[in-house]
């Protein structure tokens, strides 16, 4: 099989899976209504549509945080990983795979979030769904590759966080202050990296 | 590496003198910030030398990578483990020197005091991968992997917070070199050295510290 087509598989298999159990993209989707709600209450009435721009962006990066949590649990409780690792095709198309299904989540989860933020809120310019699509790519590169080690690891869940949010802080300063340039560098710096890293973090030896 | 040691320590401790007495006595007093002004002389080689440790702490992950060295990855994480307290350092003057000088203890515009906040949490969560996984080659790959992903993350955060910042910090080196006068130059260059060189220090006894504890848990496998 070529690379495109393991990817291909490795992708459809989350796809199918999360399209069978449904568990992630129906709690991401709920997440991410209930922290906008939490938001109107926690801003004062009549804040500038600035403030509530932030909140956005909080709120996607934690729900991003919700669905990679979610992202190796099939793995890790079925063995999973090991078997994927074994299998004859190069380790970085098994983050590839995952990368793109996470992708997948985040998107279908924003395309209610942000009209729903539209309704909410003060309305929704072309540059912030651009900015929160550049994001995506950079926050499923990461989150992919920082999910495969925080299964590895006996904190599991709660270690995820503690990786993933340092490195989330430039993506809500590109994101706030609609800097997509920096956005695109960020994703084609972190790709790359995470990309070429990923078979290091999963082999054992 | 027994003669290197004293040696280390030796000359780290003259400089580490020489800088003390340098920024107290032979430094002018800053004419805006008066005395103040001279934890300037601690802060910034304070926050170099914590680079210099993530850097080499970055450099010894890629050998890792490379060699499969289990040396290279104790000597990684040693390295960060100094950078997160020279780290920690940074955060604490930088603080002072804020409360000094603007009367605040926090400044959010203050770029450097900012990216080393991310730079903690972020090598912060770096013991916390460690700790939770167990010793062996996928630990040290991982561990690697995220020592990597920290000098990658130092430029791309920098600037960010260039990007969301509002402008009080007093640039002190630009495009056109230092802006001090010769004094204030060399007794900065000094700290810098004594820093480096406290590093350097600390870097050999906790690696010593903990090659003796790897070898010392060997034996008793051996023994068991």
């Amino acid at each position: 099989m070529t690379y495109a087509a393991d990817v291909a598989a490795l992708a459809r298999k989350d796809l199918l899976l999360e399209l069978r159990a449904k568990e992630t993209l129906p709690s991401m989707l709920l997440f991410v209504i209930a922290a906008l709600t939490i938001f109107h209450f926690a801003l004062p009435s009549g804040t500038s549509h600035a403030a509530a721009l932030g909140l956005l962006w909080a709120a996607i990066i934690f729900t991003a945080l919700l669905g990679l949590t979610r992202a190796f649990v099939a793995e890790r409780e079925q063995g999973m990983l090991d078997a994927l690792v074994l299998a004859p095709c190069d380790r970085s198309a098994i983050w590839l795979g995952k990368a793109l299904a996470v992708l997948a989540f985040l998107v279908a989860a924003e395309v209610v979030a942000l009209p729903a933020f539209a309704a909410f809120f003060s309305g929704l310019d072309g540059r912030t769904v651009a900015a929160v699509a550049l994001a995506d790519i950079g926050i499923a590169s990461v989150g992919t590759l920082f999910g495969a080690m925080a299964v590895a690891g006996r904190a599991r869940e709660l270690l995820l966080p503690l990786l993933f949010l340092p490195m989330a802080i430039p993506i809500v300063v590109g994101g706030v202050g609609g800097y997509l340039w920096f956005l695109a560098l960020y994703d084609a710096i972190f790709v790359v990296l995470s990309w070429a890293a990923f078979e290091y973090v999963v082999s054992e030896t | 590496m027994h003669l290197r040691l004293p040696t280390l320590a030796f000359v780290c401790t003259g400089l580490l003198g020489a800088a003390i007495a340098l920024i107290f006595f032979y430094a002018p007093t800053d004419a805006n910030q008066g005395f103040s002004q001279r934890i300037f002389y601690f802060h910034v080689p304070i926050a170099l030398t914590s680079y210099a440790c993530f850097g080499w702490g970055a450099w010894k992950a890629l050998r890792y990578l490379r060699t499969r060295d289990e040396r290279a990855d104790l000597e990684s994480y040693v390295a960060i483990h100094q950078g997160v307290i020279f780290g920690g350092l940074t955060l604490v003057t930088g603080s002072i020197w804020a409360k000094a000088s603007w009367g605040v203890w926090w400044s959010w515009g203050e770029d450097q005091l900012v990216l080393f906040l991310v730079l903690f949490l972020f090598y912060c969560a770096y013991f916390m991968l460690r700790f939770s996984v167990d010793a062996g080659p996928a630990r040290a790959n991982m561990s690697a992997v995220y020592a990597l992903f920290g000098v990658a993350l130092i430029p791309v955060s920098f600037l960010a917070i260039r990007l969301s910042r509002s402008f009080i910090h007093p640039i002190v080196f630009n495009s056109h070199g230092p802006q001090m006068a010769g004094s204030q130059f060399f007794t900065f260059c000094v700290s810098l050295a004594a820093m480096l060189a406290l590093f350097a220090t600390l870097y050999q006894v906790e690696l010593a510290g903990k090659r003796v504890d790897a070898h010392v848990r060997e034996l008793r496998e051996l023994l068991a």
